[in-house]
């Protein structure tokens, strides 16, 4: 009865353990100036966690993402630009790496969108209210 | 029917579920792949994290094609992939290493228990030289070309039908 029993706990234990190892000492840890970690943290908010896609390297939990904050916070340390560490994170990762997307060929669309499903919306409105005003 | 805008919504829903069934028999890639590919390797020098085993810097990958593999004691699909680099190691190929997040005991741990195919090992402990090559996890391998440029990039675990594919690879970039 409890040999089975350590075995599943055994079994269940593993997938935690792939998360182990010390996260970098400014994963967690603010910087001292305020005025550079408001800038970090707004950089980290529109940075994409590579193992946990849907996150930002700010929510994220995974390791990973505490190292890709202790980039940044560091770099930010060292007074460089947050466009910079961005434009170097997508030099290596593409531009998935990045929830602020620039307006350009590829992303026209995604700007655009709104504008016409307004445009569009406005067009159908104004039928329906004429069509109900002639009734 | 004499109004064919009837006819939109039924349309809109066809297109729906073709997206839908596309995406359920061609599932997207998900992996987050390194935009270095072609390009030379970054700037990096590692400490050595086991005795007797230098540290690896960008200036070794020179005189012939490597892998370079990204790895790391706590990592489980890194313990399966072991008798993959073993072979690759026995056909002839050098690999190095870069563990990520790692202490030596660990590593030591690690390799007498699965092998160790490695010439050089690196020590990474904040993931700084695994983010400057666009890796986005553990294990990944590059194939680093003996002009010091990156040709290809395995994520995942390598799997035995996988390794005469990358001997190939690492003949075909000699």
């Amino acid at each position: 009865m409890i040999r089975p029993l350590a075995v599943t706990l055994l079994l269940l234990a593993v997938p935690v353990q792939a998360q182990t190892g010390t996260p970098a000492p400014l994963a967690d840890t603010q910087l001292p100036d305020p005025r550079q970690e408001a800038q970090a943290k707004a950089l980290m908010e529109t940075l994409r966690c590579v193992v946990c896609q849907g996150q930002s390297i700010a929510d994220s939990d995974a390791t990973m993402a505490g190292d890709m904050r202790a980039l940044v916070r560091t770099r930010i340390a060292e007074g460089q630009k947050p466009a910079a560490i961005r434009q170097w994170l997508i030099d290596r990762y593409g531009r998935y790496i990045s929830y602020d997307p620039p307006l350009d060929a590829a992303t026209w669309p995604l700007w655009i969108a709104p504008a016409l499903l307004l445009v569009l919306g406005g067009w159908i409105a104004r039928g329906s209210f004429r069509r109900s005003r002639g009734r | 029917m004499r109004r064919p805008l009837l006819w939109v919504p039924l349309a809109g829903f066809g297109v729906l579920l073709l997206i839908v069934a596309v995406g359920l028999f061609r599932p997207a890639d998900r992996a987050v792949h390194s935009t270095l590919i072609d390009r030379p390797l970054p700037d990096f020098g590692l400490k050595p994290i086991v005795p007797g085993k230098p540290g690896l810097s960008k200036d070794d990958f020179t005189g012939q094609p490597r892998l370079l593999n990204v790895f790391a004691s706590w990592c489980v699909p890194c313990i399966a992939e072991a008798p993959q680099l073993l072979a690759l190691k026995r056909a002839g190929i050098p690999i190095e290493a870069i563990a990520i997040r790692d202490t030596g005991t660990d590593v030591q741990a690690f390799l007498r228990r699965n092998g160790d195919p490695y010439d050089r090992i690196g020590d990474d402990p904040a993931s700084a030289t695994q983010l400057a090559l666009g890796s986005s996890g553990v294990p990944e391998t590059f194939l680093v070309d003996a002009k010091g440029v990156i040709r290809r990039q395995y994520i995942g675990d390598i799997r035995a039908d996988q390794v005469a594919g990358i001997v190939a690879a690492v003949e075909a970039a000699r």
